[in-house]
């Protein structure tokens, strides 16, 4: 079976990155980059209760998910939901850690369920309204190759419209020290089983040997090579450029996948 | 789905028994496994735990170190039960080392190592101490990345994390790839382990019964926390199985959209989960002759899956929840109420759920809590997140 879909929409955000319409011509190589701090707010579409008690990953999650249906005037209640992820929020565990290990073991009942690694498909759900099949995903570095993949065969095997959603965010000290993640970073992909009006590319996934692709712009290959969700970034450049092509992203060696790419228009 | 697979071997370790016999004897013998709450240093939480015994004592071999913890360690003493690894072996070389598939599930991987870690900071400069394996231990796939390393596998690996639906999820997920023609065998299943985080976090949220849990009581008030292994072997069926080979025919996915820790009230998620299991199954809710319910001893999970699972399928069909023996091992939990599901089909009986005193009457479902000597051909298996994801299973004998 081909692993194949139309991507209809993408959302994107990282530290110099706004949104895809912004990065589009950074990755394509025709505008420059410039790093800059990431801001990013509570989506209007969660209840008041449910937004104050976000973190910043539920946040990059919702807004890049939010951006990727958007753009693909997609109606995320029709679809599945993909989210994957290295961590979770980042911060909260690191709060619940402390906590813990001090005399008094009372935990706040918002920082426990905002600790499990689901929880921003949680909050997806309330904000959406979708009772559609959604999944929480980790392969540590591998985890957009392992979001992808998970992606890909609900779109070519169950024919299911999927939004993939992958995030990161950096883990305050003593964890940042373990585990430096540098800044908060997402990539979402509209995938559609059948092509449409907005259909930007048709994508087939498989997988493959051989060297992962780099990013000629040594900042956001940094990024590419700190950040787990980042390294989807080389499938992004190749759609912001609109040629076809193939990629090489990185997954759990010595496997990587291999995505091969045919602009729509 | 589009094809039934095949669970070749399969294998659960949880509070009631290291391993299938164990287990069925404890079933068989309504036998559980919670005791009060006397795990590491908690000691001021009045609750009953279904804690594996013996892992202190049970350090994983040299050559697997880096990924010494709770977690990885009763992964590694369930993988030694009923010959799994020695099937696994099996599948890899037959199939090759990349195309066996590792997909499991877990909630909280081996943050107790991570919780022990922020005891042990420097006093000065607040560091971890050097011995903290972040990615080998606490990240969430650890466990997946512990077992593809036992084995030597170079094939798709993963871990779902939907909390306590996590490692029902991975058989649909596995499904999937298997038909995509990415890989021919999968290592699926869940592990999840005692730590503070749940403990403390489930006595937040005033979940925790002060006695062993009485799913479906209608004076139940609370869960019991367990720790637990489940592997199964997922693979395509043999050409010719045996009759009391057990199949997964359907898997069905859905969200509830309502609220992170509570559940819908009228288990509408639930209810689209196991409505998805039947069609993918190509059956019908008179097909199922027992249900291995979530059933967590909560007032509102239980009142909700109830709703929903007497809307679909009335008082017609036998149900219980076997939480009350090995207590809500969370995200092992739909791993090990599979291996159950299979156990009640190949051993021809159900398993009637222990410690609920009085059947709730206020949820006309038929719950027991005996056993029953009969032979199911089909089970349906609930687990439902926090969180709102949910996954109901349905297995069958081959004949």
């Amino acid at each position: 079976m081909k692993l194949s879909a139309y991507l209809d929409g993408i959302g994107l955000i990282g530290p110099g990155l706004e949104s895809w319409p912004a990065a589009q011509p950074i990755l394509a190589g025709v505008a420059s980059y410039d790093s800059g701090p990431l801001t990013v707010a509570a989506p209007q579409s969660l209840p008041p209760a449910e937004r104050r008690r976000t973190g910043l990953a539920i946040k990059v999650a919702l807004t890049v998910g939010q951006e990727a249906c958007a753009s693909g005037q997609l109606d995320a209640k029709k679809l599945a939901a993909v989210f994957s992820s290295s961590g979770a929020d980042n911060d909260n565990c690191d709060a619940l850690c402390q906590v813990l290990a001090s005399e008094d073991r009372h935990i706040s009942p918002t920082r426990f369920h905002n600790s499990v690694h689901n929880a921003p498909a949680g909050y997806w759900g309330i904000a959406s309204g979708a009772m559609t099949p959604a999944t929480v995903l980790c392969a540590h570095d591998g985890s957009f190759g392992a979001g992808l993949l998970e992606a890909m065969t609900q779109v070519a095997v169950e024919g299911w419209g999927t939004v993939l959603i992958t995030y990161d965010m950096p883990y305050p000290e003593p964890m940042h020290a373990k585990r430096p993640l540098p800044a908060a970073f997402g990539i979402a992909l509209a995938l559609m089983p059948d092509r449409s009006a907005h259909s930007l590319a048709r994508i087939e996934v498989s997988l493959a040997d051989g060297d992962a692709d780099r990013l000629a712009e040594p900042q956001l290959e940094a990024l590419r090579r700190a950040i787990p969700c980042a390294r989807g970034l080389p499938l992004l450049q190749a759609v912001a450029r609109g040629t076809d092509g193939r990629v090489v992203l990185d997954y759990l060696a010595p496997l990587r996948l291999a995505v091969e790419i045919e602009p729509c228009r | 789905m589009l094809n039934s697979l095949w669970l070749s071997h399969f294998t659960a370790t949880s509070a009631i028994g290291r391993g299938l016999e164990p287990t069925h004897d404890a079933l068989r013998q309504q036998r559980g496994g919670l005791a009060p709450c006397a795990f590491e240093t908690v000691t001021d939480l009045a609750t009953y735990i279904g804690e594996v015994a013996g892992l202190d004592q049970a350090p994983l071999p040299a050559s697997l170190a880096e990924y010494e913890c709770r977690n990885n360690r009763l992964a590694y003493l369930g993988l030694q039960q009923d010959g799994f690894s020695a099937a696994v072996g099996a599948a890899a070389a037959r199939h090759g080392r990349r195309r066996v598939g590792v997909l499991l599930g877990t909630s909280t991987s081996g943050i107790l190592q991570t919780e022990q870690a922020y005891r042990r900071r420097d006093p000065v400069t607040g560091a971890l101490p050097d011995d903290f394996n972040y990615r080998a231990t606490h990240n969430t796939y650890s466990v997946a990345d512990f077992v593809r390393t036992a084995f030597n596998l170079e094939g798709p690996a993963v871990v779902v994390s939907t909390a306590c639906s996590s490692s029902a999820k991975v058989f649909a997920s596995a499904a999937r790839m298997i038909a995509a023609g990415l890989i021919d065998a999968a290592i699926v299943g869940g592990v999840d382990s005692l730590c503070l985080t749940t403990l403390y976090g489930f006595n937040s949220l005033e979940l925790l019964s002060s006695e062993p849990c009485r799913p479906y009581d209608a004076d139940r008030n609370g869960l019991s926390i367990g720790e637990a292994a489940a592997f199964i072997l997922l693979q395509r069926p043999a050409d010719s199985l045996d009759a009391d080979a057990v199949l997964l025919l359907g898997a069905g996915e859905s969200s509830d959209a309502h609220h992170m820790s509570s559940p819908h009230p009228d288990g509408l998620g639930a209810r689209i989960a196991m409505d998805a299991a039947l069609k993918a199954a190509g059956l019908q809710p008179a097909d199922i002759d027992y249900i291995n319910l979530h059933g967590t001893a909560t007032p509102s999970n239980d009142a909700a899956e109830g709703r929903a699972v007497a809307t679909l399928f009335g008082d017609r069909v036998p149900c219980s929840s076997t939480k009350g023996a090995t207590g809500h091992t969370l995200g092992a939990a739909g791993g090990v109420e599979a291996v159950i599901s299979a156990l009640a089909l190949q051993q021809a009986f159900l398993p009637g759920g222990i410690s609920t005193r009085r059947v709730d009457p206020d949820i006309p479902i038929q719950y027991l809590t005996a056993n029953r000597e009969t032979a199911p051909r089909r089970v349906l298996s609930n687990s439902f997140g926090f969180g709102g994801t949910n996954c109901s299973l349905i297995l069958g004998r081959a004949q």
